[in-house]
């Protein structure tokens, strides 16, 4: 089945310099699996072509059931330097939710 | 030894809510508040504004801050710990006693927290064989050296729990890192030693909670941002911590927002790295270890952290003039708003280029289309306005102008519909950007000095 990210995770993202980074948290706990294994570090790259001109690196919190991502020349440069309207990173949860994913799994939304 | 202490949140950064300190102070018990004020470049605003002006540069929200709390504080016996000193902690001081002054309070005991700012040494100290290389980018200072404005390091918990030993009731430091003002107390109230990594690491996830005011609360929540309550008069968060390292996050009884375990993991994940290896002055704490657990309506409890040694080194926050930028936005309206937005920004580009000047950058977004999704923007003829944002960035200033210069003029000799502009030029502004390093503990010390006025 075919889900949009927002429909089963919430997430928050900010600065380091260049590199934004996003928290992707799974809304249930039946849905932290699903995270680990089809937001790997290759389709977060392939969904923010054009906006991560850099690497992209993975982190597990099974604790929180998250994940962080760090994406690297992501900002425009950064901090004071960037000319970009959202020079903060602030919105790059957005697009990371609105990511669609392909399941094998059959979840209830 | 008290059974567990009240640690207030009450700035997340400067420009907070000006409301939230004085509610934190006035809804309900507590023993500590923080306010923090600091983020990567506000070091060098304050610098200059100190440089101005000598008695200048630290967070002047603080004065009347405490001219409305200090009767409180007072009374409740509250600590106040804040960074706000900036790059100027003894004016800061100077500028609370005044305030107690009038209040007619006596015998205010305030701590400060200097050594932080090594601008004056950093040639002393590069010969010393410190290369203060950029830690993101790995380039060396030289490249930058004569620019450099502002050179901070980035203290921890340590002297502000001196300045509580000695009986401060207001600590006031220069660049802290934002998570040891809220570790201080704990370390002073509970007898922790700087070696206890784990308690020291709960303490520093208690801060990282803390250190954004409302985001632990219910502000800029992605899980249900429709169902968190009364945002209007949104309840900082409060960490009630315990000797043992646990910490209980909550809020005070008849505010607005939520503190909920998906409102503290969304600020647990923010602006992280590694999450087992979150580096701080005071020690490493590993985000994966924590526990939380829902301890009833708005209280969620934060356990089991665990830490490492701290690193022998502190980090440095350096800022350097880097040119000039300004920003200019116009709005078109439907029909093709896109279409003819776009057609002015390639006019613009033409008349800067005939009028020559260099630029290290010209950005083009369309506000309403793709400044937060970029090329994944899907774009729909039925748009009823969309902002044209130019933004350029020069080593000349000149060229910053004549791009300034350019706009308006687009209202009447481009497409149709533009409107917007009623700020005028935009207005050119120095670029103050940021320079990370590291440099060994052993060069530098922090000094407390506390008096009582």
């Amino acid at each position: 089945m075919k889900i949009q990210l927002v429909q089963i995770a919430h997430a928050r993202s900010g600065d380091k310099g260049d590199t934004g980074n996003v928290g992707v948290i799974a809304l249930r706990s039946i849905y932290y699996p699903i995270l680990v294994k089809y937001l790997t570090v290759e389709r977060v790259k392939q969904h923010f072509s054009g906006i991560c001109l850099g690497d992209v690196e993975r982190y597990e919190l099974p604790n929180l059931e998250a994940l962080n991502f760090l994406l690297h020349k992501s900002l425009g440069g950064g901090g004071t330097r960037s000319l970009k309207n959202d020079a903060q990173g602030k919105t790059l949860s957005s697009v990371m939710l609105r990511m669609e994913i392909e399941i094998s799994e059959s979840i209830k939304l | 030894m008290k059974q567990s202490i009240r640690i207030a949140s009450g700035q997340g950064f400067w420009g907070d809510l000006q409301s939230a300190p004085v509610d934190q102070v006035r809804n309900g018990p507590i023993d500590y508040m923080m306010l923090d004020y600091l983020a990567e470049v506000t070091m060098s605003i304050l610098q200059k504004q100190k440089m101005r002006d000598p008695k200048l540069g630290y967070a002047k929200d603080i004065v009347p801050l405490f001219a409305n709390i200090l009767p409180d504080i007072v009374s409740n016996d509250i600590r106040v710990i804040t960074n706000g000193g900036g790059a100027n902690p003894m004016a800061c001081r100077d500028a609370i006693f005044a305030v107690a002054d009038k209040l007619g309070i006596k015998k205010l005991k305030i701590g400060v927290v200097l050594g932080d700012d090594i601008l004056d040494r950093l040639d002393p100290l590069s010969k010393q064989g410190i290369g203060f290389e950029n830690m993101e980018t790995k380039v060396a200072l030289s490249s930058i050296r004569s620019q450099v404005i502002s050179a901070n390091v980035y203290f921890g918990a340590a002297p502000i729990v001196e300045a509580l030993k000695q009986g401060a009731q207001i600590v006031i430091t220069g660049r802290t890192t934002d998570t040891g003002l809220t570790l201080a107390p704990m370390m002073y109230e509970f007898g922790w030693q700087a070696d206890d990594w784990n308690k020291l690491a709960a303490g520093t996830v208690a801060g990282h909670i803390l250190e954004c005011g409302g985001q632990a609360s219910g502000g800029n929540f992605s899980a249900g941002w429709r169902s968190v309550p009364d945002m209007a008069h949104i309840g900082f968060p409060i960490a009630e911590a315990h000797p043992d390292g646990r910490v209980i996050i909550t809020k005070h009884n008849k505010t607005g927002g939520r503190v909920s375990t998906a409102t503290v993991k969304e600020q647990l994940v923010y602006e992280i790295g590694n999450p087992k290896e979150y580096i701080t002055p005071d020690c490493i704490a590993d985000f994966t270890s924590i526990r939380l657990k829902d301890a009833g309506i708005n209280r969620v409890e934060v356990s089991e952290v665990r830490g490492f040694p701290a690193t022998d080194t502190y980090k440095v926050s350096m800022s350097y003039f880097d040119g000039y930028t300004a920003f200019g936005t116009l709005t078109y309206a439907w029909p093709d708003a896109l279409e003819k937005a776009s057609k002015a920004d390639e006019i613009l580009r033409i008349r800067l280029s005939d009028l020559g000047g260099n630029y290290e950058e010209i950005r083009t977004e369309f506000l309403g289309y793709n400044s937060c999704f970029g090329p994944l923007s899907q774009h729909s003829e039925s748009m009823n306005e969309v902002v044209l944002r130019v933004g350029v960035r020069s080593r000349d200033q000149n060229a910053v102008e004549q791009f300034s210069s350019s706009i308006a003029p687009l209202i009447l000799t481009g497409p149709p519909t533009a409107t917007g502009f009623a700020g005028g030029r935009p207005k050119p502004r120095e670029v103050i950007a940021y320079w990370p390093a590291l440099i060994p503990k052993s060069a530098v010390a922090p000094q407390v000095v506390v008096e009582a006025r």
